[in-house]
């Protein structure tokens, strides 16, 4: 009984639940290939029914969503015939561009914000990760169930107070304001997975170092730091893409200067209603670097969505 | 060599005292590692807390500032939790809760199982599967509306396509009878992934030698299953469940997105209820004792449950 064996599936049993998963994998993936395409799609052909497989591509969704418009008659669009590509795609609607859109700065701040809390939070997150690795700390375990407790509060319930005080402390509307708070929910899962990680660093390097003649701090930041390395980016791009989502504080507490993307991208309104393929361009942009994240961390992903809880 | 005398021993060293001179004890930098954390936390996440048990207790009104805070004893609190509305949103709450953990559970640990047959391209599969889980909640959702659209959504247009009914007969958003299920669909969509990495983690921790020896003893494979299988991935199981369930409990972008609450407030689930109070009738002092007593109730939950893990873990 040379090919039986218990827990080798058999041919066709890896067969039939390959083809079951592969088929639930294009399901789950057809929105996200739908909101691709949308994004390619004219106006005409995204509203069409039956809903277009095939379709003439255009840019049009792009240029609507990074221009303001307003509407051009046949006759003045003549006497000032559009120059650049962009402005003839939208003078073929009697439209002209009177400007940039907001969503340049929309994302602009998606990015200043996402990365700035991202830092803090990864740079805080590490020295204190270390400290809860390796240091004896009073009511340690406390500590570190308060750290992830701060993770159990709904986003409105922390918003009403933290509401009060940025208004009277002037940080409402402003990038240090949502960096800060974004650091601060952000700091329970860094905190987490990077104990995580350097819980897994041998701790005879450093004992190694220390015997050298390193001090305590020499040894973190030469022995330490490097080992943990792959465990610091992947901490920090889960903080990233936390940051990055984020809506319910974002939507409560800024509403220009700082306001991020999701908040804006549902707002994303053409002439006589919601313009879809510029709402879809945007979700495009804004979604596919994390697409990209997703599959670079594909490894780390079980660990960085249950806090370090289950390491595979 | 055990750590304590390790301890002692490095303590004896001449190098040791050395480096008490040039660099800072191990206690002074272990209270400067993890200081700016736990401040940081204070101010953003207890003080305010703090901060809302203390409103909670008052009538005040963000939108009027001149008028008078009275201390109102624990009127809030009663008012609450007798307010139809809000265990009509309690019960909205619990709907969706209740049916996103079921199928994520069914879903994910089917999925899960499947997976673990190590067919080819099984790494490719994963990963086009676990792909909405880490998207924007709200961006998605508010697409997800135009999927939903009666005649030109595409969700419209397949299950019309499959069942033969007419697609712009039903509106997911707009029906009564739809429209929780519109909510949970997409959470299903985003979050099964999850459970089923999880369930994943859990089929792979457990060694082959146990269906082994359940073969020799000719263990039928229904048995094998019940037996094994279920009770070593229930751990985890009920870990990915502890993780959704706090998650759903705060749900709000999604469900904002999709139904804003609606038709009428049939969708309203609490997060969005209290966002109304809060932000839109500012009652500030009415809704900060909403939040406590949501936050106590997830907190509290969450509390036992973990009880209820470990015993299963222990097992």
């Amino acid at each position: 009984m040379s090919s039986f064996s218990v827990t080798e599936p058999s041919p066709t049993q890896k067969w039939v639940a390959g083809t079951l998963v592969a088929l639930y994998a294009l399901v789950a993936l057809m929105p996200l290939v739908w909101i691709i395409a949308t994004g390619f799609k004219s106006p005409s052909d995204a509203i069409a029914y039956p809903p277009k497989l095939l379709f003439e591509p255009t840019v049009e969704g792009y240029v609507n969503l990074f221009t303001t418009q307003t509407r051009a008659t046949p006759e003045a669009l003549a006497a000032n015939p559009p120059e650049t590509w962009y402005e003839r795609i939208v003078a073929e609607n009697n439209q002209t561009i009177v400007g940039p859109s907001r969503f340049g700065e929309r994302f602009l701040n998606s990015v200043i914000i996402g990365f700035g809390s991202t830092f803090l939070s990864v740079f805080l997150g590490t020295f204190a990760a270390y400290a809860f690795s390796r240091f004896k700390i009073p009511l340690k375990d406390d500590l570190l169930f308060f750290i992830l407790s701060t993770r159990m509060m709904p986003p409105i319930a922390v918003a009403i107070p933290i509401f009060l005080m940025y208004r009277a402390a002037g940080l409402s509307d402003t990038h240090a304001g949502m960096i800060l708070l974004y650091t601060a929910v952000n700091l329970s899962l860094s905190v987490w997975l990077l104990k995580g990680f350097i819980d897994e660093i041998p701790v005879e390097y450093e004992e190694a170092a220390l015997i050298d003649g390193y001090t305590r701090f020499q040894a973190f930041w030469k022995v330490v730091l490097p080992q943990a390395a792959t465990g610091i980016a992947s901490t920090a791009i889960f903080c990233l893409i936390f940051a990055w989502n984020e809506y319910a504080f974002a939507v409560l507490l800024t509403s220009g200067q700082a306001q991020t993307a999701p908040p804006f991208i549902p707002t994303i309104i053409g002439i006589g209603g919601q313009d879809w393929p510029a709402v879809a361009a945007g979700a495009t942009l804004f979604l596919l670097p994390v697409m990209v994240f997703t599959i670079l961390l594909r490894k780390h992903l079980l660990r960085g969505i249950t806090f370090g809880a289950v390491r595979k | 060599m055990s750590k304590v005398a390790m301890d002692r021993l490095a303590e004896a060293t001449p190098q040791r005292l050395a480096r008490g001179v040039r660099g800072l004890s191990d206690r002074a930098l272990a209270w400067i590692f993890v200081g700016p954390t736990i401040v940081l936390l204070l101010a953003i996440n207890i003080f305010p807390l703090i901060w809302t048990i203390g409103l909670s207790f008052t009538n005040f009104r963000v939108n009027r500032p001149n008028e008078d805070i009275r201390f109102v004893g624990t009127q809030n609190y009663t008012r609450i939790l007798t307010d139809t509305d809000i265990w009509l949103s309690m019960q909205a709450t619990a709907h969706f809760l209740f049916w996103t953990l079921f199928l994520q559970i069914v879903i994910g640990f089917w999925l899960a199982w499947l997976i673990n047959r190590k067919f080819r391209g099984n790494d490719l599969w994963t990963t086009i599967i676990v792909l909405p889980m880490m998207l924007s909640p709200a961006v998605v959702g508010n697409f997800w509306t135009f999927l939903y659209q009666p005649q030109i959504g595409l969700f419209n247009y397949a299950v019309g396509f499959l069942t033969g009914q007419d697609p712009s007969s039903f509106s997911m958003i707009a029906d009564v009878s739809l429209a929780p299920w519109s909510i949970v669909i997409v959470d299903t969509w985003m979050w099964t992934p999850f459970v089923m990495l999880i369930c994943l983690a859990g089929l792979r921790s457990i060694p082959d030698s146990i269906y082994e020896a359940a073969e020799c003893d000719r263990a039928s494979p229904f048995r094998q299953f019940w037996t094994i299988t279920v009770p070593m991935v229930l751990p985890f199981l009920m870990l990915a469940v502890l993780f959704r369930g706090i998650e759903n409990f705060k749900m709000f972008d999604l469900v904002v997105q999709l139904t804003g609450g609606g038709p009428g407030s049939l969708t309203e689930v609490t997060s969005i209820n209290l966002k109304r109070e809060a932000f839109e009738k500012w009652r500030t002092g009415y809704s900060s004792a909403y939040a406590i007593i949501l936050f106590v109730t997830v907190y509290g939950l969450a509390a036992i449950y973990v009880k209820a893990l470990n015993r299963v873990k222990q097992r």
